[in-house]
């Protein structure tokens, strides 16, 4: 048998995908339904010379992962809600200092320890505003193993690209799901390594002062130039500043390097768009069910069509709004009290058009519930 | 290499009172990489948040300036991923032992090859002088205005007890034993823990009217005393200074390298 072929956990995939990836270094904690990327990366990585390290708690965790990224490494932590709040103030730490690195959240049920072994998809928006002050932030999801792998591999390679953190927003669903996954040959998915400097020793070397093409080449620690790394607002040198100049300046190219790259970052997945008067919109494991109800109607004639988010953040408004363009009703299938649909509301002309089919008890969204609010939305029975 | 090649006099003036104590620890510290003769690129400095955590901006090193209390989290991911780098971590006492109480206690349990430095001013400098888990009961601070009710502990015994493997005393009025503990501590392969006795004059010293710097630092001189020393034995009330312990254990970084080998020659998985 193929050895590349696997029937394994969405987790296993996604820590599979990690190390495709070029992964060498994960922090993490224990927490449940994530924590096999911790089990499957503690047997792994040492294999392949990586680091695994299990820290006294989701903060050092997120923290350690910051500090191994700057020697040059490639770097993940992996948790579930609990331990994501906590992780917020480091998050937004490798915002500021621009530290590539990525961050597994397999949802579970919140607020507080909420329902930890059934899934939900409420933690979209604290992806998106969880750590404090203005900011941008990528945020990445999947709905079967293949994607959990292939998104993976991408949330590296954005890190790297855009000097950013990025989240990978997996549920419990996907996470604890068994599937086939084909582990792609090596150069089959493209990885992005490392942009590091090229100015000799010596040389001034500005850590904080972008190129013309936005990008700022790195220097690993240990290595000739010497700099300083700091959650303050900081000038080309990464020294702190009050300086309004160099504060505008700063916030303005953290958000510009996402923001302005947002079609760049959009991953999608569309079925039957073109002529769809009904298009649901769904992402992660609800994007299943909704994928199966589109697989049943389409045959017996109904105009119906899918637009599964990979990219939740930045939200690709633009991608949305034109593809919603012609639709007579746009229903956003998740599990969580309309988290994405207030964003498609805000992308789309015509917002009455936007409705949700969600589920917020902990139990899966099937094809069913989809079907049975559709008929209540729609006001026929599709 | 002279002392000043060690520091970044572009960011000079420093944001210290005239009179802090942390000035004189950055002074140890410099002397005593310089005694030793590192390479500048083999050093990163690893801080937190406080007027403590500021050292970092000041030295050229490879600097890490970064959350209050999680200095030594951010330290085990720059050491575990590079271990031939020397990694130094001067912290506050608020910094180290109330909000990253728990990660110096892991790191001190791992016995990881980190060299921790605790500036105790009994205070937290940075927000204004509120009271530290160091200040102890009786003190006075900005919300301990009826006198402080929470006691403090013992910064070497906790570091002991919690596993460190190198854990020394000292205080600014000390300036040459601080820079030979400093030393020795860097030299030690597994966690070192030294703390430094440290003024505040801006509020600790204020608020508990103990006078000037140089007051508060000769009160220091007179506090303490060499481990052992006649002046301890005979004054329980006296705090003493020296290297409390000094011992070889199997450190972090080497024993994940023993990981690694049987990872790779297939073993146990
Ligand atoms: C999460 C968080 N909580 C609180 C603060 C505010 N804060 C900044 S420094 C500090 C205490 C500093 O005291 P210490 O660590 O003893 O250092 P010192 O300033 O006395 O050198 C506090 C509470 C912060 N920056 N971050
Ligand atoms: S407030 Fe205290 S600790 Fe801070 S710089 Fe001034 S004297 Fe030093």
């Amino acid at each position: 048998m193929n050895q590349n072929i696997k029937f394994i956990q969405g987790n296993e995939a996604c820590a599979e995908g990690a190390i495709y990836a070029g992964l060498d270094f994960f922090a993490g904690y224990p927490i449940t339904p994530s924590t096999e990327i911790a089990e499957h990366l503690a047997a792994r990585l040492p294999q392949k010379a990586g680091k695994f390290i299990q820290m006294e708690d989701e903060i050092a965790s997120m923290c350690a992962i910051i500090g191994a990224s700057l020697t040059g490494h490639k770097v993940l932590t992996a948790t579930s809600g609990p331990g994501f709040s906590l992780m917020q103030e480091a998050l937004g730490y490798a915002v500021m200092a621009e530290i590539p690195c990525v961050i597994v959240n397999v949802q579970r049920g919140g607020p507080s320890t909420g329902i930890p072994t059934h899934v939900s998809q409420g933690d979209v928006n604290q992806a998106r505003w969880g750590t404090h002050g203005d900011h941008a932030i990528v945020t990445l999801t999947a709905s079967n193993h293949q994607d959990v792998f292939a998104t993976t591999v991408e949330a590296f390679n954005i890190a790297e690209t855009y000097r950013t953190p990025v989240i990978l927003l997996f549920d419990e669903v996907v996470g604890h799901m068994r599937e086939k996954l084909v582990i792609p040959e090596p150069g089959e998915i493209a990885t992005v390594e490392r942009l590091r400097t090229s100015v000799a020793e010596g040389v001034d070397y500005h850590p904080y002062l972008p190129r013309e093409d936005g990008r700022l080449p790195m220097s690993d620690f240990g290595h000739v130039h010497r700099y300083n790394v700091t959650g303050l607002y900081h000038d080309m040198w990464g020294f702190p500043s009050d300086n309004p100049d160099v504060v505008h300046g700063l916030i303005r190219h953290l958000v510009d390097k996402i923001e302005n790259n947002v079609n760049e970052i959009a991953l999608y997945k569309e079925l039957y768009l073109d002529d769809a008067d009904y298009i649901l919109i769904s992402y992660g494991s609800s994007a299943r069910s909704a994928r199966h109800v589109i697989e049943t109607l389409r045959p017996r004639g109904e105009r119906i069509g899918l637009l599964e988010l990979q990219t939740l953040w930045p939200f690709p408004a633009d991608i949305v709004r034109e593809k919603c363009r012609n639709a007579k009703y746009i229903v956003v299938v998740e599990m969580n009290m309309g988290q994405i649909r207030q964003a498609v509301q805000m992308a789309v002309d015509d917002p009455d058009r936007v409705f949700l089919a969600n589920r917020i008890d902990g139990v899966f969204i099937t094809p069913r519930d989809i079907r049975k609010l559709l008929r209540v939305i729609v006001g026929k029975g599709v | 290499m002279a002392v000043k090649d060690y520091i970044r006099e572009r960011f000079f003036p420093h944001i210290w009172c005239a009179g802090c104590g942390h000035g004189i620890v950055l002074n140890s510290m410099i002397r005593s990489i310089e005694t030793l003769g590192m390479s500048k690129n083999e050093i990163v400095m690893v801080s937190g948040i406080g007027c403590s955590s500021r050292i970092c901006g000041y030295v050229d090193f490879h600097t890490l300036h970064t959350i209050h209390g999680r200095a030594l989290a951010f330290a085990t991911g720059v050491k575990m991923s590079k271990p031939e780098l020397n990694v130094i971590v001067p912290m506050g006492d608020g910094d180290a032992l109330s909000i990253g109480g728990n990660h110096f206690i892991h790191a001190a349990r791992r016995n990881i090859d980190i060299t921790a430095i605790i500036m105790n001013n009994r205070i937290y400098g940075m927000t204004g002088g509120q009271y530290s888990p160091l200040s102890g009961a009786g003190t006075l601070a900005t919300t301990a205005p009826y006198h402080n009710i929470d006691p403090d502990f013992d910064v070497v015994k906790m570091a002991m007890a919690a596993g460190a493997t190198f854990v020394a005393r000292t205080t600014t009025y000390h300036a040459k034993e601080t820079t030979d503990m400093i030393r020795q501590a860097i030299l030690h392969e597994g966690f070192s823990v030294v703390e430094v006795m440290s003024q505040c004059p801006t509020y600790f010293g204020r608020k508990n009217r103990l006078g000037s710097a140089v007051d508060m630092m000769k009160q220091m001189k007179s506090i303490t005393a060499p481990i052992g020393s006649k002046a301890a034995r005979e004054n329980p009330e006296i705090i003493e200074r020296g290297i409390f312990c000094q011992e070889e254990k199997p450190e972090y970084c080497s024993e994940y390298d023993k990981v690694i080998e049987r990872a790779t020659q297939g073993q146990g998985v």
